[in-house]
């Protein structure tokens, strides 16, 4: 073989490598998935990962992708690393990403600049930036179903229509990171509004599964009720501490990160009576969850552990937050007219979702969580929420869907954004009719 | 005069008011610093008797409590798989032994510490591997563990003893006494401490290197199982566990490399310090004040004491 013949069959390799992926982009959908199943916080991470891929793989098994084109699920491991996190984001956008999921606060709030710029819209379901919820100042940035400011109002709402809240004194004890802070401004406020006081007890990364010393701050200050912004170790941690000293456990709301299985395998009946807020359905008996165990898990296709693991709190959100993702899929597909969309295509079908019931029935989830309509201005689409209670051996829904104090919670949302985006001059806005 | 009166009246008059919470804070120290001291000894063991500076101790403390459960889950019973996790880390410690440290003796400390932080990664990653990400429970039942609480009606008021933490503190003491023991009585304990002293002249009279740290990784391969009994039990088995092994640093500053009662002591000056500064002062701090007293103490040992409170007095001749 000559010089030159060698070097125009490895140039041809080098163009051909460069061309392949290109071409799987251009007649796929392309979906990464930001996952963590290793670190300390896989508990959560794994559950939600694996929701997530098999409803984007049922779609692919049952219907051949959406609309007839294939979908790409790539996971990159991020640790629940915010670093980490970002490393995945450049390694992943060039190849046709459509949006991303991170579930991290964290990774959030380094993505939301980017966005804009590589025009790739960053969906992060209930978690995240609240002020992401205003869609005039965060075009590229989406929190369906409700913001952690929507949520913290709804769990009030149920304190107060439970017992009164004026007078009373609320506990708040939270992870000590960007994710656990988010509520905090919120709760300052309105407990000025609402005429209650509240306690804080931050838990450290590092004391997650060590956590003797905020409970007996607990058991000093005794607060009429307790709220926990938890996630990994620290949510089951909690929930012994809380029972050792004899808190009252139907007094005690996880948000909806602090209301897994996985919280309450270990603690079992000592978690009887604990709450949580939820968003999304529970159990496998919703038909769409049935194809995914006849067209993914019983063919071997998913990394769950077990089959009965389907239909679990984190299983269901991974689930849901595919589900969103679809339907944005396939209302960019119908709003432009072309089957394979690029980032841009799905902010717009984000923006315009509308999961109505009848909509939810049609996709096989009827009554799996409220109804969401997103818009211009709006980047929460609904916001309401359910309380659910640990009975000793599972979760059982307990009331009817809360609405947020959308009167109260919505200006200071708003005026949240501006101030993100007030020192920020080159800031990409949005104006809505 | 209010942030003085914060610092030296109300804690106090707290104290004074609230007796039976006061003896509650001191009980939940005390129990915290018996399970740091249990981790501290992993740490101690393999120190004193190599001069190795363990920096897996913590994920050998979570690997070893995952194959225990991980046992029981696939169908064996509690006690069987206590004696088969035994054997798993029997195994690690040979492995150890003959593909880590045997291509490094006499090496500089600095290159050992290196080899540890390597053993962290692959005992992380093939735990991950091996029994998933997935937080799980302790078999505390199905290990005869108790449970339950008991009440103590005092100064009118109560203080409640959890049987766990009970039983921790009972086992922790055992397995000091045994190790103390061990080091001072036995044959193979005076060779671990000769090893610790000079590797060279341990060969030379005939004392076998790999025999001696097979058999210390071994033993702090059985506290690490211990110790992840006693965590599990209080919280679940899972990687965030390792992250508390962080703290037993502190309490090896405070009490010395080398000692294993110093290990005891420092955590317990760390365990009960640090709940009462955190409940009686944290609030100055805006809490959260546990994070960080382990180490401010440590650092204040350093500057006065950096042998710790029973450590060997360092003498470098140069």
């Amino acid at each position: 073989m000559t010089n030159r013949t060698f070097t125009a069959l490895a140039a041809a390799l080098v163009v051909a490598s460069c061309w392949i992926p290109v071409a799987q982009a251009q007649d796929s959908l392309y979906i990464p998935s930001l996952t963590y199943r290793t670190g300390p916080f896989s508990g959560g991470g794994t559950p939600f990962a694996d929701g997530y891929a098999d409803y984007l793989n049922m779609l692919n098994e049952r219907d051949g992708g959406i609309n007839g084109v294939k979908i790409i699920v790539e996971e990159c491991e991020t640790a629940y690393n915010s670093q980490k996190g970002v490393e995945c984001y450049e390694a992943t956008k060039d190849k046709g990403a459509l949006a991303y999921s991170p579930l991290s606060t964290g990774i959030t709030l380094a993505l939301v600049p980017k966005a804009p710029i590589d025009k790739i819209p960053v969906f992060s379901m209930g978690y995240g930036l609240s002020a992401a919820a205003a869609g005039e100042k965060f075009p590229w940035t989406f929190v369906y179903p409700a913001s952690y400011w929507s949520q913290m109002s709804s769990i009030l709402k149920y304190i107060d229509a439970n017992d009164g809240i004026r007078g009373k004194k609320i506990g708040f004890i939270y992870l000590d990171a960007a994710y656990g802070l988010e509520p905090i401004p919120l709760l300052d406020q309105l407990s000025e509004s609402m005429g209650f006081t509240v306690a804080k007890f931050p838990v450290g990364v590092k004391e997650m599964q060590n956590q003797s010393s905020q409970w007996l701050n607990v058991r000093k200050e005794s607060p009429d009720w307790m709220i926990m912004w938890g996630w990994g170790a620290m949510n089951p941690t909690a929930i012994r501490e809380a029972a050792k000293i004899r808190f009252p456990l139907d007094r005690f709301i996880g948000n909806w990160w602090a209301g897994s299985h996985n919280d309450l395998k270990g603690v079992g009946e000592a978690g009887k009576g604990y709450l949580a807020a939820n968003f999304s359905g529970l159990g496998q008996e919703y038909p769409a969850l049935q194809d995914v165990l006849a067209h993914v898990v019983d063919k071997g296709l998913s990394k769950v552990s077990a089959r009965e693991d389907v239909g679990n709190v984190l299983y269901n959100r991974g689930l849901f937050n595919a589900v969103v993702l679809a339907e944005a899929v396939r209302i960019a597909q119908d709003r432009t007219g072309k089957k394979v969309i690029s980032g841009a295509d799905m902010r717009e079908g984000l923006e315009n979702i509308d999961l109505s019931e009848e909509r939810l029935s049609e996709l096989g989830l009827p009554g799996f969580t409220g109804e969401l309509k997103g818009s211009c201005a709006d980047h929460e689409g609904g916001g309401s929420i359910f309380i659910q209670q640990w009975n000793g051996s599972d979760w059982e829904k307990v009331t009817d869907l809360i609405a947020p104090m959308s009167d109260i919670v919505r200006p200071m949302l708003e005026e949240a954004a501006e101030a993100y985006v007030s020192d920020k001059p080159d800031w990409q806005s949005q104006t809505c009719s | 005069m209010d942030i003085l009166h914060s610092i030296f009246v109300a804690p106090f008059i707290d104290m004074g008011a609230y007796p039976d919470f006061l003896l509650q804070v001191i009980w939940e120290g005390f129990v915290a610093g018996v399970l740091y001291s249990l981790i501290a000894l992993g740490f101690v063991l393999i120190y004193k008797a190599s001069g190795v500076f363990n920096f897996a101790q913590g994920i050998m403390v979570v690997f070893a409590a995952l194959v225990l459960v991980s046992l029981h889950e696939m169908g064996m019973p509690a006690w069987v798989a206590v004696l088969v996790s035994v054997v798993v880390m029997g195994l690690l410690a040979i492995g150890v032994e003959r593909f880590v440290l045997r291509k490094l003796v006499n090496q500089h400390d600095a290159i050992l510490l290196m080899a540890t932080i390597g053993l962290t990664l692959v005992l992380k990653g093939s735990g991950q591997l091996i029994f998933g990400g997935e937080p799980k429970p302790m078999i505390t039942r199905e290990l005869g563990l108790p449970t339950g609480a008991s009440d103590w009606e005092v100064f009118g008021g109560v203080v409640i003893f959890q049987h766990i933490d009970i039983a921790a503190t009972v086992v922790a003491l055992l397995m000091v006494l045994a190790l103390a023991v061990f080091f001072s009585k036995t044959r193979i304990g005076r060779a671990l401490r000769a090893v610790a002293d000079d590797h060279q002249a341990a060969l030379s009279v005939g004392i076998s290197l790999h025999q001696i740290w097979a058999i210390v990784w071994f033993a702090a391969g059985i506290v690490a199982l211990v110790t992840g009994i006693m965590w599990g039990a209080r919280s679940e088995v899972s990687f965030a566990l390792e992250i508390i092994a962080l703290k037993a640093l502190a309490v090896l500053i405070l009490g010395g490399f080398t000692s294993i009662p110093g290990a005891i002591v420092g955590g317990l000056v760390i365990g009960i310090g640090e709940k009462l500064f955190e409940v009686y002062w944290g609030a100055l701090f805006g809490s959260g004040v546990e994070a960080w007293f382990a180490y401010v103490l440590a650092l204040i040992f350093l500057l006065f004491r950096p042998q710790g409170l029973f450590g060997e007095r360092i003498i470098e001749r140069v």
